[in-house]
């Protein structure tokens, strides 16, 4: 194993792997990337694949929307089938409140140029025909939201990134890190030590334990989120639904799979990822609400994953007061697939060229000193 | 999580297969062991092998041998690693559902 690397990446969900590409294509190349498990082992293996711009802070928005444009041409750039569909997503309400929220919601997106749109039920049900709408009050889509799959892009990125001369440690858990006055200076792994110039925290739910280790303490909490996916269907929807009335998600898979889940709003932190039946419960209950058509359709499997979760649900990312070369890229509350290509760029640029953009000042720990305004919509 | 598109194959394959359900190959199998997937698990996200409705079933264990055979590794340390994910039997939405 190397002993020195210009950046040691904790982490090879999507935001390590996207991020160990970004910076090889900028001529960083002496880049070593740990990984306990295997790549996609963490919640990038574990999620639905969604990626929506319809969020509630200018700044998810903006790096959805970036993100976006990125994953459209990164099938190319990466010379894999990433599985990208732009679909749409239909967000459905159930509530006046709710109605009232995406109404403000709508509002700040197409200031921002996304064009999203407020749609009555039976709008909506033009979209997706199967839709019962008996309580559905109001619902929003956006045509350029879609999905793509996780493991293809983690895949494809890791090859790039490889060819370029970065190297992956798979199997090498960091287990300690050593900083002396404003630095990290050893990372200690199962496999022996490195000595960094950088080092990035793309740890997910486990970036609390990594920070804690140089003595940081990051507001982030683990949460269990549980999913499932079925038999293949006859291909009806090309859209992902999410409701904001109660959490569920569910999109359909170009194998003809509807794979989707639910937060359960009790769901204490921690590291559970076990498989309940509460859950298959309630997402059963809930989507047959929405969808009763499915009633005969079979569940496959259900698994869980771990949200990892900031105060206001947005990611937290760039260097650590007091220890400049230790880079947090967490946080992301359960929307980091999506978000992962503008991420890697905004990050990649600032280990370049040393400066920050603005979303990167926006979104550092820092922030967590004032007070809290966060993202409303927390679904996949 | 979205998968691999399968494959949709105009003429049956001449090589062993390993997996019905998912239509993979011997050959497949171990030109992504060559690869560095070197682990069940990592197989099973990288060529959907024992995804299929039967749940790997059928194929894990032929799997596990190949995986032994082609790493050096024990088939118990190798069986080992593999986990499962509920409900094993595929069981309607309905069901779960109640009344
Ligand atoms: C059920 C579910 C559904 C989701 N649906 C969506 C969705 O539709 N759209 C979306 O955008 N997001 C979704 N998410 C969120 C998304 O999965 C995550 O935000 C994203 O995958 C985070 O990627 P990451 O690379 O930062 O973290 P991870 O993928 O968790 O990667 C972190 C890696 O760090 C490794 N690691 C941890 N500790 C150590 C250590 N000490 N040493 C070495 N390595 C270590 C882990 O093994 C892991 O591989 C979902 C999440 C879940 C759980
Ligand atoms: S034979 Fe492989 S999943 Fe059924």
């Amino acid at each position: 194993m190397r002993r020195t690397a210009d950046v040691v990446i904790i982490g090879a969900g999507v935001t390590g792997a996207a991020l160990a590409y970004e910076l090889a294509r900028r001529g960083i190349r002496n880049v070593v990337v740990l990984e306990r498990r295997f790549p996609c082992s963490g919640a990038t293996g574990r999620c639905g694949g969604g990626i929506r711009q319809q969020f509630t802070t200018t700044h998810n928005i903006r790096l959805a929307m970036e993100s976006v444009e990125h994953y459209g041409t990164l099938a190319e750039e990466l010379g894999v089938d990433i599985e990208f569909i732009q679909g749409g997503y239909l967000i459905l309400a159930e509530t006046e409140e709710e109605r009232e929220a995406q109404r403000k919601a709508v509002a700040l997106q197409n200031d921002l140029g996304l064009p999203s749109r407020l749609l009555t039920p039976e709008e909506a049900a033009e979209i997706l025909p199967l839709l019962d709408i008996t309580t559905i009050k109001s619902a929003t889509y956006c045509p350029t939201d879609g999905h793509a799959n996780p493991f293809r892009v983690v895949e494809g990125y890791l090859r790039r990134a490889r060819e370029l001369g970065v190297v992956l440690e798979k199997f090498t858990e960091v287990v300690d890190l050593e900083p002396r006055g404003e630095r990290i200076v050893e990372v200690r792994t199962s496999r022996g030590p490195i000595s960094p110039g950088l080092v990035v925290n793309a740890a997910g739910a486990w970036s609390g334990e990594i920070s804690r280790m140089a003595g940081v303490e990051l507001p982030n909490k683990p949460v269990r989120h549980e999913i499932a996916i079925t038999e293949p269907v006859e291909f009806f929807m090309e859209v992902m639904v999410i409701s904001i009335h109660n959490g569920i998600y569910f999109s359909q898979t170009m194998e003809g799979q509807i794979i989707g889940g639910i937060g359960l709003p009790d769901e204490r932190p921690g590291y559970n990822l076990s498989s309940s039946l509460r859950f298959l419960r309630t997402y059963s209950r809930e989507l047959l609400r929405y969808v009763p058509a499915l009633g005969q359709l079979s569940v496959l499997r259900q698994w869980a994953g771990l949200y990892d979760v900031t105060p206001d649900a947005q990611p937290i990312l760039g260097p650590t007061p007091g220890l400049e070369n230790f880079i947090q890229a967490n946080g992301y509350s359960g929307h980091g697939f999506m978000i992962a290509p503008a991420v890697a760029r905004h990050l990649a640029d600032y280990i370049e060229k040393g400066v920050k953009s603005e979303i990167l000042e926006k979104l550092s720990l820092e922030r967590f000193k004032e007070e809290i305004r966060g993202e409303a919509f927390v679904v996949g | 999580m979205t998968h691999a598109s399968r494959v949709t194959r105009q003429e049956p394959k001449d090589e062993p297969i390993v997996c019905r359900c998912e239509e993979v190959t011997l050959p497949e199998v171990v030109q992504a062991i060559r690869e560095g997937y070197d682990t069940v698990e990592e197989l099973k996200r990288h060529l959907r092998v024992g995804m299929g409705p039967c749940q790997g079933r059928t194929c894990l264990p032929l799997l596990a041998r190949v995986l032994a055979r082609e790493t050096g590794r024990s088939l118990a340390e190798v069986m080992e690693e593999i986990s499962t994910r509920p409900p094993l039997i595929p069981i309607p939405f309905e069901v779960w559902r109640g009344k």
